[in-house]
C-alpha cells in the first residue's frame, strides 16, 4: 500500500488528527481554565484559555488540613493511592490465575465460568450498595480500606480476566509443554515463562483495576468513616453541594486527580496497544 | 498508683467521642468547626468529632447506617425528610424547650407531640437587591415584574431566580391562593396554582434562562443581575457587589405575601447513638449558646430566641430581612406523601417554562404523575404459592446441576479448579451473592422502612405499564426504546469513530504518532462524573461554551435540554467522547498483529481503499471487535453518570435510561426499592437475551 502516500492524503489524515486533537483538549482545557480561575463559578465565553491564572484553588484543594493542623490532602492521596495499589495487586493476582485457567484447560465448567464473567458486567450497581453494604457490616469491613480494595477489585477482575484470557490465548503451548517436560511445576512455567511473555496485558489489568479504584467515589462516601480515611474522589465530590458547585475548587480537585491517571496512560501507551484484547487474533 | 491507672483508664474509656455528621461546606464548615473546638476546649472528656460527608452519598449513607448500628450520635440535616426518617425510625426524640425558639423553627420538628432535633437555623427565599441598580425592592408581583423588565437590558437583567424549582415556585403557590396540600389531599392542578404558574413564566421570561445557583451568583457579582430570589446561603456567595435584601413582594390580586418554605436546619439525635445525653448536652451547646457567633460570624438566620435581643443581630440587614421574612413563610407540610409532590411539580414547570404547554395542562399532568407515585403499594402476596414455586425451583435447579455434573469428568482436574477458585469465590461473595439479594428485592415493597411480601406485583405494574401508558416518557417501555437507542448510537459512533483514527494512527508515516496516540486517549484517564460535569457546563444555554460557538458562526443558540433530540444529542456527544478512546485502542492492537500482505496484495489487484478496508481490513479486526462491542454495549446500557449529570431526563423525563430510572425509584421516589430492584432484573434480563442472541449469532458464523 501507501509506503509514501500523496501530499493531500497526509494533509487530510493530519487535519482529522488536529479536529480530533481540538475535539478532545476542549473540555479538558476548560477544566484547566476553571481551576486557575479564583471565581467558584463556570464562567461564559468560547475561549478555553485563561484570563488570569491564580493557584489559589490548587492551593486550597493540595493545602487542606484537619483540625489538629496535620495535612489531610496528603493523607487522602496516601487512601487512595493504598486502595488503588491493592485494587490492583489483589485484581492482577486473581485475573492472571483466573485467565491462564480458563485459557488453557479445558476442566468441565470452563465456559460457564467465562459466561459468568460476562455477566457479571450486566449487574446494575443500582441495587446492590444496599446489600453489599450489609455485607461489608456482616463481615466486619466496613471503614477499613481492604473492604473497599476487596470490593473493587471483584468489580474489575471480570474484565481483566476476559483480557488476560485472550492474550494467553496467543501464546503458543509449545512453551510451557518443553518446560513441564523439562519437569518444571505448572506454577513455575506459568510465572517463568507465561507472565513473561503477557506483560503489556499484565499492565493494562493492573492499570484499568487501578482505575477502577482511583475513581469510584459512591461507595467510598458510604463507608468510609472519617475524614482521615477518605479517598480524593470523595474529597472532589464534597466541592458539589446541595446550593451550587465551588467549580474552581472542583475543578483544581479534578486536575488532581486525573492526573496520575494520565501520567500512568502515558508511561504504559505502548502497551496499551499491546495489551488490550490485542492477542486474541491468532495472526 | 493502680487508682492513677484505673482513672486514666476509665476517662480513656469515657472519652470515646460524640459522633456528629454534616454535609456543610465552606464558611458553614468552618463555623461548626470552630464551636466543636471551643466545645472540645470545655470538655476535653466528651470530644466531638464531626464528619463531613458529600451532599451526594448523605441520604443514602444515613438511611443505611443508622439502622445497622453504624450511624453517628447527633447529624445535621434539614428538615425537608424529618417525616420519612420518623416513619423510618432513624430518629429519637429530643427534649426541646420549645420557648426558647422561634416558633415557626420548632414547629417543624413536632411530630405527634414529641420534638424531633433541635433547630439550629432557618431558611427560606427572600429578595436580594443591587441598590446601585435599583432603589428600594418593589413591594407587590406587579411592581416587581415591572421593574424586572425595565432593569433589563443586552447586558444586565433585572431578576434571576431558579424559576423551575418548585422550591423556588412555592411563594408564588402560596401568594395567588394555592398550594400543595388541601385539608387532607395533595391539589396540584388548582387554578390559583395555574394563575401563580402563568406569573413565575412571566417573571422567568425576563431572567436569564436556565440559572443554576452558580450562575445566580456570578451574575449577581459581576452586576448584571438587580434582583435576585434566594436564601440565606446566597449571602456567602457575594463578593465584589453590596447586596440588600428584602422580604418578598404582595401579590396583587389576593393581596396575600408571597410566602416561601420555611425549612428547619436541626441537629437529629440518631436512633442507636451511643451517648444520647452528653450528644443532647451539645446539641444544647450548638443551638444555643452559639447561636449569636452562628448568627454574627456566619451570617445565619438563627433559630435560637436569644440571638434576636443582641444588638449585632438586630443591626444586620440581611439578618432583620429573613427574620421579617419567616413571619409570612410557610412551614412545609407534614402530609406523609408531600415529598413525592416535588418531581411532579418540577416538571410542570420546566413544561410550562419551555412554552410546551398551558399551566393548566402542565398541572393536570403533574397531579396524574402525582397519583402514579404515591399510588398504594400492591396487595401483601400469599408467600405459599411463592414458596412452593421457589422450592420447584430450586430443586429444578438442582436437578439440572446433578445431572450435568453426571455428564461431566472432573477426574484430574482438582489443579484447574484451585487456580480459578479466589476469583470465582470473591466474585460469588462480593459481586453475585449482593445482586441476588438485591434482586430478591424485587418481590417486597419498600414503604417507611417496612416490607411487605407482594410476590411479582411490581414485575406486572411494570410489564403491563399499568403505571404510565406504554407511550408515556416514564414507562418501561418508552425508558427501554430510549436506553436502545442510546446504546446502540453510542457504541457505532464508539466504533466507527475509533476505528477511523485507529486507521490513521497505525500508518508509519503519520508524524507524531506516539504524541497523537496519548492524546487522543486523554477522555479515558478522565473520571466519567467529571467528564460529565463539564460538559453539562459546556451545553449551557446562556452560559456554555458550545452555544457561544454556535453564535460565533452566526447560529441560533440552542436550548439543549428544551427538546428531546438535543438534549439526547447532548448527552450522546458528551459519552461518544469519552467512549470512543477504548474501541481506538482495541481497534489499534488488532491492526497491529494483522500482516499487511494481504491488503498490500489487494491494492496491487486494483481495489480501492474502502474495498481494501471492507473486503479485508474489517473482516480481519472484527473478530477481536466482537467481544469489545458486546462489552462496550453492556457497559452503556448503564452508563448512569453521563444522563444523570448531563441532562437528568430533561425534558420530562425523556431522555432517562433505565438504569438512572432505577436509581430515582430506589433512591429520590419515596425510597421504593423493591420497584427499582424489579426494574433492575429487567434491565438484566435484556442485557441477557442481548448476550445470548450475539453468541448465537457469532457462533453461527464461526462454525458456518
Amino acid at each position: 500500500m501507501n509506503r509514501n502516500p500523496s501530499f493531500w492524503t497526509l494533509i487530510w489524515t493530519h487535519a482529522v488528527l488536529v479536529l480530533a486533537a481540538i475535539v478532545v483538549l476542549y473540555p479538558v482545557l476548560w477544566v484547566l481554565k476553571l481551576a486557575v480561575t479564583p471565581a467558584q463559578s463556570f464562567a461564559a465565553g468560547i475561549s478555553p484559555f485563561p484570563d488570569v491564572v491564580s493557584f489559589e484553588n490548587f492551593a486550597a484543594v493540595l493545602g487542606s488540613t484537619d483540625k489538629t493542623g496535620a495535612w489531610l490532602f496528603g493523607r487522602q492521596l496516601f487512601n487512595s493511592v493504598v486502595v488503588a495499589v491493592i485494587t490492583s495487586v489483589i485484581g492482577v493476582v486473581l485475573a492472571c490465575t483466573a485467565g491462564y485457567a480458563l485459557s488453557r484447560w479445558g476442566f468441565p465448567g470452563r465456559d460457564e465460568a467465562l459466561g459468568l464473567l460476562l455477566v457479571t458486567q450486566m449487574f446494575p450497581g443500582v441495587v446492590m450498595l444496599i446489600p453489599l453494604y450489609i455485607l461489608l457490616d456482616t463481615l466486619g469491613l466496613l471503614d477499613a480500606l481492604t473492604g473497599l480494595a476487596l470490593v473493587y477489585a471483584t468489580t474489575a477482575v471480570p474484565f481483566c480476566a476476559w483480557n488476560l484470557k485472550s492474550t494467553f490465548d496467543t501464546i503458543p503451548r509449545e512453551l510451557e509443554e518443553a518446560a513441564l517436560l523439562d519437569g518444571a511445576t505448572r506454577w513455575k512455567t506459568f510465572t517463568l515463562v507465561i507472565l513473561p511473555l503477557a506483560r503489556p496485558a499484565i499492565a493494562v489489568t493492573a492499570l484499568f483495576s487501578f482505575m477502577t479504584a482511583w475513581n469510584e467515589f459512591i461507595l467510598a462516601a458510604t463507608l468510609l468513616g472519617s475524614e482521615r480515611a477518605y479517598t480524593l474522589p470523595v474529597v472532589l465530590q464534597s466541592y458539589v453541594g446541595d446550593y451550587g458547585t465551588e467549580w474552581g475548587l472542583f475543578s483544581a480537585g479534578a486536575i488532581v486527580v486525573s492526573l496520575p491517571v494520565m501520567l500512568l496512560f502515558y508511561v504504559l501507551q505502548r502497551h496499551l496497544v499491546e495489551g488490550l484484547v490485542a492477542g486474541s487474533v491468532k495472526g | 498508683m493502680l487508682l492513677a491507672l484505673f482513672l486514666v483508664l476509665t476517662s480513656w474509656v469515657q472519652a470515646a467521642e460524640i459522633n456528629v455528621w454534616h454535609a456543610y461546606r465552606g464558611a458553614e464548615r468552618a463555623a461548626l468547626e470552630r464551636a466543636v473546638d471551643d466545645w472540645n476546649s470545655a470538655h476535653p472528656a466528651d470530644p466531638v468529632l464531626p464528619l463531613a460527608i458529600p451532599y451526594d452519598a448523605y441520604n443514602t449513607r444515613l438511611e443505611a447506617a443508622i439502622p445497622r448500628g453504624n450511624g453517628p450520635d447527633l447529624f445535621i440535616a434539614s428538615t425537608e425528610r424529618v417525616h420519612a426518617w420518623q416513619r423510618a425510625g432513624i430518629l429519637q426524640p429530643a427534649s426541646l424547650d420549645t420557648s426558647q425558639y422561634l416558633p415557626a423553627t420548632h414547629a417543624a420538628l413536632k411530630i405527634e407531640g414529641e420534638h424531633y432535633g433541635w433547630p439550629l437555623a432557618f431558611k427560606c427565599l427572600a429578595l436580594y437587591f443591587n441598590p446601585e441598580l435599583i432603589d428600594a425592592a418593589p413591594e407587590t408581583a406587579e411592581e416587581l415584574l415591572e421593574a424586572a423588565q425595565r432593569l433589563g437590558t443586552e447586558e444586565r437583567w433585572g431578576i434571576a431566580w431558579e424559576a423551575t424549582s418548585a422550591y423556588h415556585a412555592a411563594p408564588w403557590l402560596h401568594g395567588f391562593g394555592g398550594g400543595v396540600v388541601e385539608g387532607e389531599n395533595i391539589v396540584l392542578d388548582s387554578p390559583e396554582n395555574a394563575e401563580a404558574l402563568r406569573y413565575i413564566a412571566a417573571l422567568a421570561d425576563v431572567g436569564p434562562k436556565d440559572p443554576t445557583g452558580s450562575l445566580i451568583s456570578q451574575l449577581f457579582n459581576e452586576g448584571r443581575v438587580a434582583m435576585v430570589i434566594n436564601g440565606p446561603w446566597f449571602a456567602g456567595d457575594l463578593r465584589e457587589v453590596n447586596a440588600e435584601v428584602a422580604a418578598l413582594p404582595i401579590i396583587n390580586a389576593t393581596g396575600e405575601s408571597a410566602a416561601p418554605y420555611v425549612t428547619v436546619e436541626a441537629l437529629f439525635l440518631a436512633q442507636g447513638a451511643s451517648q444520647p445525653d452528653k450528644a443532647a448536652a451539645f446539641a444544647r451547646y450548638l443551638a444555643n449558646d452559639r447561636a449569636i457567633d452562628r448568627a454574627v460570624n456566619g451570617r445565619q438566620p438563627v433559630a435560637a430566641q436569644v440571638a434576636w435581643e443582641h444588638p449585632d443581630v438586630i443591626a444586620d440587614p440581611l439578618l432583620a430581612a429573613f427574620r421579617t421574612q419567616v413571619d409570612t413563610a410557610k412551614a412545609m407540610p407534614a402530609h406523609a406523601e408531600f415529598d413525592q409532590s416535588w418531581e411532579p411539580l418540577a416538571r410542570a414547570l420546566r413544561k410550562t417554562l419551555r412554552g410546551a404547554t398551558t399551566p393548566e395542562g402542565a398541572l393536570t399532568e403533574a397531579q396524574t404523575a402525582f397519583e402514579i407515585l404515591t399510588r398504594p403499594p400492591p396487595p401483601p402476596a400469599n408467600p405459599t404459592f411463592y414458596v412452593l414455586l421457589a422450592s420447584l425451583l430450586v430443586l429444578t435447579s438442582c436437578v439440572v446441576v446433578w445431572r450435568w455434573t453426571r455428564r461431566q469428568d472432573f477426574t484430574g482436574w482438582g489443579f484447574a479448579y484451585r487456580w480459578i477458585a479466589p476469583t470465582m469465590i470473591g466474585l460469588g461473595v462480593l459481586v453475585v451473592l449482593p445482586f441476588v439479594v438485591g434482586s430478591a428485592m424485587s418481590l417486597f415493597s419498600h414503604r417507611d422502612g417496612e416490607w411487605t411480601f407482594i410476590g411479582l406485583a411490581h414485575f406486572f405494574d411494570i410489564l403491563f405499564a399499568r403505571d404510565w401508558p406504554a407511550g408515556h416518557p416514564l414507562s418501561f417501555y418508552f425508558t427501554l426504546v430510549v436506553t436502545v437507542a442510546w446504546t446502540a448510537i453510542n457504541v457505532a459512533l464508539h466504533v466507527a469513530i475509533g476505528m477511523g483514527l485507529a486507521m490513521i494512527l497505525r500508518e508509519p508515516w503519520v508524524r507524531l504518532r506516539g504524541f497523537w496516540r496519548v492524546l487522543l486517549i486523554l477522555p479515558w484517564a478522565v473520571p466519567s462524573y467529571i467528564t460529565a460535569l463539564v460538559w453539562k457546563g459546556l451545553f449551557h444555554r446562556q452560559m456554555g461554551a458550545i452555544n457561544s460557538l454556535l453564535e460565533w458562526f452566526g447560529l441560533e443558540p440552542v436550548g439543549w435540554f428544551d427538546s428531546f433530540l438535543t438534549a439526547f444529542a447532548a448527552n450522546l456527544s458528551t459519552n461518544t467522547w469519552l467512549g470512543f478512546p477504548f474501541m481506538m485502542v482495541v481497534v489499534l492492537g488488532a491492526l497491529q498483529s494483522i500482516p499487511r500482505d494481504l491488503e498490500e496484495a489487494a491494492a496491487l489487484d486494483g481495489a480501492s481503499a474502502w474495498q481494501r478496508f471492507r473486503h479485508v481490513t474489517f473482516p480481519m479486526v472484527l473478530p477481536v471487535l466482537t467481544p469489545a462491542i458486546v462489552l462496550g454495549s453492556v457497559w452503556t446500557f448503564n452508563q448512569f453518570n453521563i444522563i444523570y449529570l448531563v441532562s437528568a431526563g430533561e425534558p420530562d423525563g425523556s431522555t432517562e435510561i433505565l438504569v438512572t430510572e432505577a436509581y430515582r425509584w430506589a433512591f429520590t421516589r419515596g425510597h421504593r426499592y423493591g420497584y427499582a430492584a424489579a426494574y433492575a432484573l429487567l434491565i438484566f434480563g435484556t442485557l441477557i437475551a442481548y448476550g445470548t442472541a450475539t453468541a448465537r449469532l457469532t457462533q453461527g458464523k464461526s462454525k458456518s
